[in-house]
């Protein structure tokens, strides 16, 4: 095996990582600070990335269009933490899963309405549609490489909110014991309602950064919110670390998986069976690591600290 | 008057009652998930067949019901038990999916219902599992790419690296151009599909540029296709990685990928057995009425939906609407005495098309619009390679 395929593996996982962080930060910010379960995050990257593609066909540069798009997402975020959300919070988990579940066929099919069925391809500006050469033999397209970066920034930002503003301080203590910081005077509504908007948008922004690669359709959220859940489980529940770490494991294991497993197995199995023996094993990957994970340590890789 | 108008209604009513729907066709495609955009242009094609036909197979009126398989083999299989237990209706067809035409397949036959499948190709239905009702309208999955591995031998490709859905079509497709292709074949990758299917496919496209091969052979259907040209554009693969393609650049991705400018697709090659460019009068009047109706080509799933519908009303107007006549519908049904928009073609013993298939070229039309054109002609009036296990006669 080759080190240089390897390398381009590695950034590829890498990828996918930094996306699955995006969408899964939300997810846990939301859980572990609010303690609900929203299964509608998945839209929100959906509709993201269709927001995106119709400001990028109106202002005919994709860069432009995500900048307007992110506040407008979060804007939707907030909006369904007012009206779907806080309706939620007092009821058990079952009823959490019944009512986002609700808003997901309801975006599903507003998306339908809105976009038609055929899902829309994004155009993207010169500077990022063609590849970037790393080392002699390492040539990545460059927008592999802006998701990367973009992703990282968005993280980067992500860990400074968190652990160097006072809002983070209020967001961590808001983790750890609702009612004190809610005695202590702090109008914890507002700050939910905050947090909502944050993992919107952060879902929001992995569906722009994806939609150019896959295209904008319906149902993307549904098959990457899986994923996330997986993630957040695997790191954690609640912990911004976690699913820092979870999701590029996650990414890398995947990705890796599809990369090398047949050439693993043909070492010791026929060529015809590691074929078809291969794609199963590497889709189920994640399923078998978070099965180790509640196996083993059901509180995940990096539980929060205080619940 | 009102009298009047009442007794008009009234002989109206009983004119149409004595008429109404003779014979029912029940449709499944896939109306919801992304891939509805395939079973919107199969629709729209039914749709025009019934308006072409004045909703009439000789004296008897059709009726068609559509069903949703949800892109998933178990809803596929729902519907189709609806359509024939619940519905009531006399064909079933359509199945745009191998592994859902599959799953559906006992549910139409054990009720005695003649089943068309208006895509869906799979070699086991064309082999061991053949059956007298079951007729293809479209062709068996290995064809097209077997089409395509005698384009690769011509055009010199010693080497060459596969990528497919892991699906049921997905492995015939594979298996299909692993018959013809005489070069070597140097990394194949299976990849997830079905409602959540893998759209991201960065892995498999380093692999396959790393693997040195000549061409990457591919087969991605439906809102995949998009995916995959892009990526394989982003890449930059175009020179040193030339794209072989089935069922992947087509009329449903080409108005897409115009739409985003990815130009690297014009002058890329496909195998199929229909193209809107073919010069017969039934597919000239098909496609220009498809474009003036719905504003886009045809794609081939539309195509061999028309077709379909073409089919069963030749075939209900030769045994005057008797559906009791089932030898007769079958008998009709395998004579292929219609007019199709692929030309004349006829039946095989396992009741899959024996049928001609085309490499065509993506072009911009006259009007600016992005299509395809046949170039050449590849096999001529090719049998499937299951055929021979069919115990049919």
């Amino acid at each position: 095996m080759d080190y240089t395929l390897f390398v381009i593996q590695l950034l590829n996982g890498l990828q996918l990582g930094i996306l699955l962080f995006l969408v899964a930060s939300g997810l846990t910010l939301v859980f572990g600070i609010l303690d609900f379960v929203n299964l509608a995050h998945g839209s929100v990257y959906m509709l993201g990335a269709f927001i995106c593609a119709s400001l990028t066909f109106a202002l005919g540069n994709f860069v432009y269009a995500l900048l307007i798009s992110l506040p407008i997402v979060a804007v939707i975020g907030y909006g369904f933490e007012r009206l779907i959300a806080r309706p939620l919070y007092e009821r058990d988990h079952l009823d959490h899963v019944l009512g986002t579940f609700g808003a997901i066929l309801v975006m599903d099919t507003l998306a339908h309405m809105i976009w038609g069925p055929a899902g829309i391809a994004i155009p993207l500006p010169a500077a990022l549609d063609g590849q970037t050469q790393l080392a002699p033999d390492i040539v990545v397209p460059t927008f592999r490489l802006a998701i990367i970066s973009a992703g990282l920034i968005a993280a980067a930002g992500l860990y400074w909110l968190v652990n160097h503003t006072r809002t983070g301080m209020l967001i961590r203590a808001g983790a750890s014991n609702r009612t004190m910081v809610t005695a202590l005077g702090i109008d914890i509504q507002a700050l939910f309602s905050f947090v909502f908007a944050i993992g919107a948008a952060l879902a929001g922004l992995a569906g722009m950064l994806i939609a150019p690669i896959t295209e904008a359709s319906l149902g993307m959220g549904n098959n990457i919110i899986i994923t996330a859940f997986v993630v957040i489980i695997v790191g954690g529940i609640g912990s911004m670390k976690g699913a820092f770490l979870a999701a590029l494991l996650i990414g890398m294991i995947d990705t890796l998986g599809r990369a090398f497993l047949d050439d693993i197995f043909k070492i010791f199995m026929s060529s015809s069976v590691a074929e078809n023996s291969a794609p199963a094993i590497s889709s189920m990957s994640i399923y078998l690591i978070m099965a180790l994970i509640l196996f083993f340590r059901p509180q995940g890789l990096f539980p929060p600290k205080l619940r | 008057m009102k009298k009047l108008i009442t007794t008009l209604l009234g002989t109206s009513l009983l004119a149409t009652s004595a008429l109404a729907a003779d014979v029912k066709i029940g449709f499944v495609t896939t109306l919801t998930t992304p891939a509805a955009v395939i079973g919107k242009d199969m629709q729209n094609a039914v749709n025009l067949a019934m308006e072409h036909l004045g909703g009439k197979a000789g004296a008897h009126n059709l009726e068609v019901i559509f069903g949703d398989d949800g892109f998933a083999p178990d809803t596929g299989k729902q519907v189709t038990d609806r359509l024939v237990k619940q519905d009531k209706v006399d064909f079933v067809a359509g199945y745009i999916w191998s592994h859902v035409l599959l799953a559906s397949r006992k549910s139409a036959l054990d009720a005695g219902k003649i089943l068309i499948s208006s895509n869906a190709g799979p070699s086991q239905m064309a082999g061991k599992l053949c059956h007298e009702n079951f007729f293809s309208a479209s062709w068996q999955n290995d064809q097209t790419p077997m089409a395509m591995g005698e384009v690769l031998n011509k055009a010199g490709v010693k080497s060459l690296y596969i990528m497919a859905p892991n699906y049921a079509a997905g492995k015939d497709m594979v298996a299909g151009v692993e018959r013809t292709f005489k070069g070597q074949i140097v990394g194949k990758d299976l990849t997830k599909w079905g409602a959540d299917a893998q759209l991201d496919f960065s892995a498999e496209l380093a692999k396959a540029k790393a693997s040195g091969a000549d061409g990457i052979f591919v087969f991605y259907p439906g809102a995949a296709a998009g995916a995959f040209t892009k990526q394989y554009h982003q890449a930059g693969l175009k020179d040193n990685l030339p794209l072989y393609s089935v069922f992947t650049v087509d009329g449903i991705s080409l108005p897409k990928l115009q739409a985003a400018n990815f130009s690297g697709v014009v002058g890329s090659k496909v195998t199929q057995e229909w193209d809107p460019s073919l010069d017969n009068a039934a597919n000239i009047k098909f496609v220009s009425d498809f474009k003036a109706k719905y504003g886009t080509y045809p794609s081939f799933y539309a195509a061999q939906s028309y077709d379909t519908i073409r089919m069963i009303a030749a075939a209900v107007e030769k045994v005057d609407g008797d559906m009791s006549d089932m030898d007769g519908i079958r008998a009709a049904l395998k004579s292929a005495d219609f007019d199709s928009v692929r030309g004349s073609y006829s039946y095989g013993s396992n009741n899959f098309p024996v049928q001609n298939f085309y490499l065509r070229e993506v072009v911009v039309d006259g009007d600016g619009n992005w299509t395809t054109q046949v170039v050449d002609k590849v096999l001529t009036n090719h049998v499937d390679p299951h055929a021979a296990d069919c115990k049919m006669k």
